[in-house]
């Protein structure tokens, strides 16, 4: 015991954990959209496909939430330049790793809300005469986006938690940044509690934003 | 390559055997862990209900790797001194119970009330009623995301191998450091955890499926 906290020197490297914050955020964002892209995709095309698609894409979905993330970032960061021609930065590699992790979780979270769609809002479009495209964009992808905002708001913020182990590979992001005083400043106990803050304040400030757009979501229609 | 590898399996076993070892004390401790502070968070007074919803709102808003970090390197900085072993245990164990906390809290709502004003008709003590009205039937809510929670714990200790424990994620790159064979040792790795894990998660869907007779 007898630990006296001074934030001082945690004061004076805070841009590496702002940012850090800020890389955060941004890895978050581009592999969360990409994610989405792969989740939407697979999901329509789950819900309509013959058995073998079906089976490739449970198998994909399957094996990513099965493996931990920090051997699949290891796996394309170290792994896959070794059998494919192939050379990116740590940041491009965890951009594309997060990228299919969040993807693999997003398809369960819209298979099944595509399936929660009232079977007499497909009927009721079908018998106003709108086409299978139209049919998707206009009733099952907007009943499915209700169904499904609550569940998305939860993988969403998990999925920027999940940022952090993009320090593994030395990507300065906000852990990272955190290291980098802890190793060069020992001022352990105060960095660790700043970077706690930081991670709570943005990850509930993001929690009450998916909250507003889910409630005008609902009242919106 | 494959000789190479073949070469390897016993150490990776170890690694593997450690890997359960630490899941298995991190899904112990922290059931028990997190059945106590659950009681306490939904019959508790208020500075319990308080101080477990502020524990578990914290620990849940903040990713793992940053808890491990912390409580590794911020314990011997205020003196308190951990094998690196136990130290992972206590930051992936603190993590999981906040998870048990909610699970149980979640199981304890979805009793409907009548249940516990019957009980306390026909006079049962508060022991009484936890005992043989609500766990009985918050048990069957509660095992399904507990069991498929089981599979953080697994995936959680591969962070261990940040703290130079020897578990399967820390011996595959340990053989690769010598072996220079990455992908296939990152794909053998990657099977091995996914059949553990996918083993907890099909019991987890057989076990919601046998306690889908249940209505609200």
């Amino acid at each position: 015991m007898g630990y006296t906290l001074n934030f001082n020197l945690i004061w004076r490297h805070f841009d590496k954990l702002w940012g850090g914050l800020l890389l955060s955020l941004e890895l978050a964002v581009i592999s969360i959209a990409i994610g989405i892209v792969i989740g939407l995709v697979l999901a329509v095309w789950y819900v309509s496909a013959g058995r073998v698609v079906r089976a490739i894409i449970a198998a994909y979905v399957e094996f990513i939430r099965n493996v931990p993330l920090i051997l699949l970032v290891y796996l394309v960061f170290y792994g896959l330049p070794t059998v494919v021609d192939l050379a990116y930065s740590a940041q491009t590699s965890f951009v594309a790793t997060l990228a299919l992790y969040s993807g693999a979780y997003l398809v369960e979270v819209f298979r099944s809300g595509l399936e929660a769609v009232p079977r007499g809002q497909l009927d009721a479009g079908k018998a106003i005469g709108l086409t299978p495209w139209q049919r998707l964009i206009h009733v099952r992808l907007p009943t499915m986006m209700r169904i499904t905002l609550p569940a998305l708001s939860n993988t969403f913020i998990s999925l920027f938690k999940d940022t952090s182990v993009a320090s593994v590979i030395s990507v300065p992001e906000l852990t990272y940044g955190a290291q980098w005083i802890n190793f060069n400043t020992f001022r352990i106990v105060e960095v660790y509690l700043v970077v706690t803050a930081m991670y709570l304040v943005t990850g509930y400030a993001l929690l009450f934003a998916l909250r507003l757009v889910e409630r005008w979501y609902r009242t919106a229609r | 390559m494959l000789g190479q590898i073949a070469y390897a399996l016993p150490f990776l076993a170890q690694g593997f055997a450690l890997t359960l070892w630490v899941s298995l004390l991190v899904v112990v401790l922290s059931l028990i862990a997190g059945v106590i502070l659950g009681v306490g968070l939904v019959y508790g007074p208020t500075p319990v209900r308080w101080a477990v919803r502020i524990f578990s709102d914290t620990i849940r808003g903040i990713p793992i790797l940053v808890l491990i970090f912390f409580v590794y390197y911020g314990l011997p900085a205020v003196g308190i001194h951990l094998q690196s072993f136990w130290a992972a245990v206590l930051a992936l164990t603190l993590f999981k119970t906040a998870q048990v906390v909610e699970y149980l809290r979640g199981a304890v709502a979805s009793i409907p009330k009548g249940q516990s004003e019957a009980a306390m008709a026909i006079g049962l003590t508060f022991r009484q009623r936890l005992a043989y009205v609500i766990f009985p039937q918050a048990f069957r809510r509660f095992l399904p995301p507990w069991i498929n929670g089981v599979t953080d714990a697994v995936k959680g200790s591969a962070l261990v191998s940040l703290l130079g424990i020897t578990d399967l994620m820390q011996a595959i790159n340990q053989v690769i450091g010598r072996t220079y064979e990455a992908m296939p040792l990152y794909i053998l790795g990657a099977l091995i955890y996914f059949a553990v894990n996918y083993a907890l998660s099909y019991a987890s869907r057989r076990l919601e499926r046998r306690f889908a007779f249940i209505r609200d």
